[in-house]
């Protein structure tokens, strides 16, 4: 899957759970610091990417997901295993 | 007496008869009725004996943002739409980073419920019992918590004297508005935003009750079923809804000049300690509740003409209430059972209650009960029926109790 679907599809999950508009979901924005996005939130978006793209994202690799684009990257590397 | 002055500036609710205080108030004087049958396949499925209920008129997913919605219980939900009614009634903006029109440091919250959140707490049981840990929400715990209806309206108005939410089961909301009070005149906050809230209707909630033997069976007419003070009254309708009132140091709603309905003048809290459902035979407590909102209003018998009964139409219940009032207040006064009308709304009960009492003595007007055909005997007071009626009313009484023995009255007077 190529990074713009993954992106894609990840900004649905973002909207559909936090209300951020999806085309204010782009690689270079921070969950926390620019979309405002809380902790529990973050474990409801983790649930549903895990479902949606049929990979894992422990608890230790979620801490290290900043921004948007270091979720597409673990998503994408993940995918390709 | 040395009471702070506590007057009321805003109103908000939503109730089975209507989606806000207006629409409340109209319904209470057009006689209308607000039970029904569930919506649901439920009370067939487990074959319960009860299948009517008061029910929202307007369900909150409709009325809030569907983002902020998913992460609160409809508890919560109707709690938020009543407060920020009540806000925006007493004439004040939504806070924000820039501008807060209540010094947070002063601005309290008092919102009570009998049971808060038991509807999320199955629903999530069921996922993990289903689909496993994964699929269980981590707004969980929040979201059934029973203080969570009262801390997200701190959040949303950013309230920062003290949160409290108690719980007395059918008298919840009446604590509510007390506690509110009790901040003032201890001086911890200008203005606190009161009242209860309950959405629990649920398969269980009913099953429980309907075991207890306490809810109103007469399902093949759902708006004959809530009648209190009737000779044919078989137990209560349950019901959900929250309503909220702003209330006020009196000098500092006068320095901005804010419309004023009238005054929470005093508060009585008393306990039975007798039965965990069944009230003291002799009413003890429940006369004891109406003395001390009395006495703290520095009011005498003599100067209240207006009782909003507790009544919730159960056979016992109802004349031991009317037996209080007669002690405590003579015969003279006249009720009215709002439960008629709206069903029994459990935690918001005594919030919405008192939002129509404070709204009697504003327009100096009681709507009658519905249902009351033929008033018990035993009774033996002055209940509204028929029509709405037209008395000037200087002070008034809400009444409201709970399982556990709670005993909540609250002394309103005019403007």
């Amino acid at each position: 899957m190529a990074n713009e679907e993954i992106l894609k599809g990840l900004a649905e999950i973002v909207e559909e759970v936090a209300g951020v508009a999806a085309d204010e979901v782009t690689a270079d924005k921070s969950f926390v610091d620019d979309l405002d996005i809380d902790s529990l939130s973050m474990v409801e978006i983790a649930v549903q990417a895990e479902d949606r793209f049929g990979v894992k994202i422990p608890d230790d690799e979620l801490a290290n997901l900043k921004t948007v684009g270091d979720a597409v990257d673990y998503v994408a590397k993940s995918m390709n295993k | 007496m040395t009471n702070v002055e506590v007057v009321i500036t805003g109103i908000g609710a939503t109730t089975p008869l209507g989606g806000d205080v207006q629409s409340t108030w109209d319904g209470l004087l057009e006689g209308r009725s607000g039970v029904s049958k569930i919506r649901g396949d439920w009370p067939e499925k487990f074959d319960l004996p009860v299948r009517i209920a008061a029910q929202l008129a307007v369900d909150p997913t409709e009325v809030l943002p569907r983002v902020q919605a998913r992460r609160m219980d409809r508890c919560e939900q109707i709690a938020v739409i009543a407060a920020r009614q009540a806000w925006a009634d007493a004439g004040f903006d939504m806070p924000t980073d820039e501008a807060q029109p209540v010094d947070p440091d002063r601005l309290g919250v008092a919102i009570g419920t009998g049971i808060g959140g038991p509807v999320t707490l199955l629903d999530q049981d069921d996922l993990l019992e289903t689909q496993g840990l994964r699929k269980v929400s981590p707004l969980t715990v929040p979201m059934l918590m029973p203080n969570g209806p009262a801390a997200m309206v701190s959040l949303e108005l950013r309230a920062r004297a003290g949160v409290h939410s108690p719980a007395s089961a059918c008298a919840s909301g009446a604590e509510g508005i007390a506690q509110g009070w009790r901040m003032i005149q201890y001086g911890e906050a200008d203005v606190v935003v009161v009242g209860g809230a309950e959405a629990c209707i649920h398969p269980i909630t009913v099953a429980g009750f309907a075991q207890s033997r306490t809810l109103s069976t007469r399902n093949n007419d759902p708006e004959a079923a809530s009648r209190p003070f009737d000779t044919a009254r078989d137990g209560f309708v349950l019901g959900e809804g929250a309503g909220v009132l702003v209330i006020e140091r009196a000098d500092h709603a006068a320095a901005r000049g804010a419309r004023v309905y009238g005054k929470v003048a005093g508060i009585g809290i008393t306990s039975d300690a007798y039965h965990i459902t069944g009230n003291h035979p002799e009413g003890i407590g429940q006369i004891g509740a109406i003395q001390k909102a009395l006495r703290s209003a520095g009011l005498t018998a003599a100067d209240v003409q207006h009782v909003n009964a507790h009544a919730t139409s159960t056979v016992v219940g109802d004349v031991g209430e009317a037996a209080a009032v007669r002690k405590a207040l003579g015969e003279d006064v006249v009720l009215t059972a709002p439960k008629a009308s709206l069903g029994h709304l459990v935690g918001g009960a005594g919030a919405v209650e008192s939002i129509m009492t404070v709204l009697s003595i504003y327009h100096g007007l009681v709507p009658h009960t519905r249902n009351l055909e033929e008033l018990d005997p035993k009774v033996q007071l002055d209940v509204v029926t028929g029509e709405p009626r037209k008395m000037e009313i200087t002070a008034a009484i809400n009444d409201s109790f709970g399982f556990g023995g709670h005993n909540v009255a609250l002394a309103f007077t005019g403007p």
